[in-house]
């Protein structure tokens, strides 16, 4: 379903050019469940931004759901972005001072999703989430943890082809942060096929697949059938 | 999505950060408001300079008596007595003075007036019935003095607004009262209406009475304090000047003009200056408003950069979640117009009530211009929504995350 292939990435300031990623190539399935790891500067987040079309390669292409995302205009990106990815942020990324189901709703207001329907599929991925007592409370009345199950349902509202996790437990507590990776076993089970970045190595092994990355270039592409949790 | 949801999402914005709408709004409320008040303020001010100018009459010259000389030492202007009532009916009746309308002999003198208990020293001036259309005086009740009220010495008085006020206080039943004069009862049959003017011969701080009354029973005098003479046409005013001139030189029997027993005043010369005053007066506007404009746009400028700016986040992380550009610029103009349109009704408002509150404190016309308004309105309003549409475009132009990450 994903397919990058030849995937080159230069930033170039005055003086210097860096290649954050290095002619990169892989598949993903559809209902994987990916992470990927890497040091800090390996172009594991260089690579999330082109996997969410946030960004764009310098050189190489990259499908997604049977379409070719380096030839679409700027409003076709926005439309795959909004009906095929659902983002899950670092620092979550909810609007500041607007209620969770409000939050949810962006992306279906977007869409152009009829205001009921956008309410009523709001409530249930936040149920789905746990966070039914919590709907109509605005993103600073809630825990980080709580705040990230929010942008789940949030990336989950517009039923996309991949969830794009980017850090998804760097600024939570611990505790909170398995809560957050037991979801995302289910939502695998279900079917939901997930990439995850992260540099921990306990919450990469709630993956099934693990890419490793080392400056640009993939190292290690490994199966995790056990989804081993390390600490137990 | 359909212009209502857009509306209402951009309110929906608007209510939820209190602090930054409110913080732009003041913005442009002071922008705005500013701006409407300065120009109000500067063109009423203008409009009482310009008003207290035509009281006074442009086609009038007043004769006064000289000062009167004792040996070698010259008196203070008007203070001498070589103007007398055969004077003035020497002007009324000559046939050969062409360019004079009307004449009007007057006697002013202060003096202490009592009524009741209080009293005031106000200017007590003895007229005849034509000084109020010479001096553009209109009675707000009762009557002015009458050509019958002079023949038969009558003790009747006509007061200015401020004197029944000084004397009455608030009462409004006026008509009939007695007022004590040098010790003489007169009777008051009437009030002008009020000139609006200040100062030391202020025409609302004054008492009239015949002149008769005033030469004969009240101060026991002979001459006369002025004569005020209306030219035809204020064009003629120099051929009027010089008339009068040498006509009073033959009666006095003068041959030497710089002896003159008198003077003749003109309204021109003050006019002339005035209107260049007036001149300086509207650049003096046109730059307060374009200062105010300028200080007022720099503000809003500011606020809508800095709140749009500080938004470039928000806008990278909507477009990750699907939103198109054009859609991005639509909501933030939406918001910028919402912004302006309240501060804008707000800011005239205000704008409006204070110059309203100086004018009446000044004691000017209250004046205010739709062009100022529509001036202020297009300026600002403009200036408020081109700033809070150019730094959202900017970042709506920046990948979705470039402006993720800005900072």
């Amino acid at each position: 379903m994903i397919s990058l292939s030849h995937i080159t990435k230069i930033y170039k300031t005055e003086t210097i050019e860096t290649k954050a990623l290095d002619d990169v190539s892989f598949e993903i399935k559809k209902g994987e469940f990916v992470a990927i790891m890497g040091p800090s500067g390996s172009g594991k987040s260089t690579l999330m931004h082109i996997l969410g079309a946030l960004d764009l390669p310098t050189s190489g292409t990259y499908t997604l759901d049977n379409e070719t995302v380096s030839a679409l205009s700027e409003d076709e990106l926005a439309d795959m972005r909004n009906r095929k990815i659902g983002f899950i942020f670092q620092a979550f990324n909810l609007l500041p001072r607007t209620t969770a189901i409000k939050n949810v709703m962006i992306p279906m207001m977007y869409a152009g999703v009829p205001k009921e329907e956008r309410i009523s599929r709001a409530k249930k991925y936040l149920e789905m989430v746990g966070l039914k007592d919590r709907m109509y409370h605005t993103s600073n009345q809630i825990s980080g943890g709580q705040q990230q199950r929010v942008a789940i349902a949030r990336g989950l509202a517009m039923n996309p082809a991949i969830l794009l996790a980017d850090e998804p437990t760097g600024n939570i507590a611990t505790a909170q942060a398995e809560e957050i990776m037991n979801i995302f076993e289910e939502l695998n089970d279900k079917g939901h096929t997930i990439i995850m970045i992260t540099h921990e190595p306990d919450i990469a092994h709630h993956a099934k697949r693990i890419i490793i990355l080392r400056d640009g270039k993939i190292i290690s592409d490994v199966k995790n059938g056990k989804r081993k949790k390390l600490w137990n | 999505m359909e212009l209502r949801e857009i509306v209402t999402e951009a309110l929906s914005t608007l209510t939820i950060n209190k602090l930054r709408t409110g913080l732009a709004v003041l913005g442009i409320i002071i922008g705005i408001g500013s701006v409407i008040a300065l120009i109000s303020l500067g063109q009423s001010s203008q409009k009482s300079i310009e008003n207290q100018i035509q009281s006074l009459g442009s086609n009038i010259l007043t004769v006064s008596p000289a000062g009167q000389n004792t040996g070698a030492v010259r008196g203070a202007g008007g203070g001498g007595t070589t103007l007398t009532p055969e004077d003035a009916s020497a002007l009324k009746s000559a046939t050969t003075l062409t360019t004079i309308a009307r004449i009007s002999p007057e006697y002013a003198r202060r003096s202490q007036v009592t009524a009741g208990r209080n009293n005031t020293n106000t200017q007590i001036i003895g007229v005849e019935p034509q000084y109020a259309d010479i001096r553009k005086i209109t009675v707000a009740t009762g009557a002015f003095i009458t050509d019958r009220d002079v023949s038969i010495l009558s003790k009747v008085a006509v007061l200015g607004p401020q004197a029944a006020s000084d004397l009455f206080g608030d009462s409004t039943e006026l008509l009939g009262q007695s007022i004590r004069i040098s010790g003489q009862i007169l009777t008051v049959i009437g009030v002008t209406s009020s000139k609006g003017g200040s100062g030391f011969n202020n025409p609302d701080d004054a008492i009239y009475v015949p002149l008769s009354t005033a030469q004969k029973i009240l101060f026991g005098a002979n001459n006369l304090t002025s004569i005020a003479v209306e030219a035809k046409d204020s064009g003629v005013m120099t051929e009027t000047q010089n008339e009068i001139g040498y006509f009073l030189l033959a009666r006095h029997k003068i041959s030497d003009p710089a002896n003159a027993d008198f003077t003749i005043f003109s309204q021109n010369d003050i006019l002339n200056t005035v209107s260049q005053v007036t001149g300086t007066f509207t650049t003096l506007l046109g730059g307060i408003a374009a200062i105010s404009l300028l200080v007022g746009g720099i503000g809003i400028m500011n606020i809508m950069l800095v709140t749009v700016t500080e938004r470039t986040r928000e806008i990278g992380l909507r477009k990750a979640l699907g939103a198109k550009k054009r859609l991005i610029i639509t909501q933030f103009l939406t918001e910028a117009i919402l912004l302006t349109i309240i501060g804008g009704i707000v800011g005239m408002a205000l704008g409006i009530i204070i110059s309203y509150i100086l004018t009446r404190v000044m004691n000017m016309p209250f004046t205010i211009s739709p062009f100022s308004v529509i001036l202020a309105l297009g300026v600002s309003g403009g200036i408020g929504i081109l700033f809070g549409w150019y730094p959202a475009k900017k970042a709506a132009d920046l990948l979705p995350i470039e402006a993720l990450r800005y900072e």
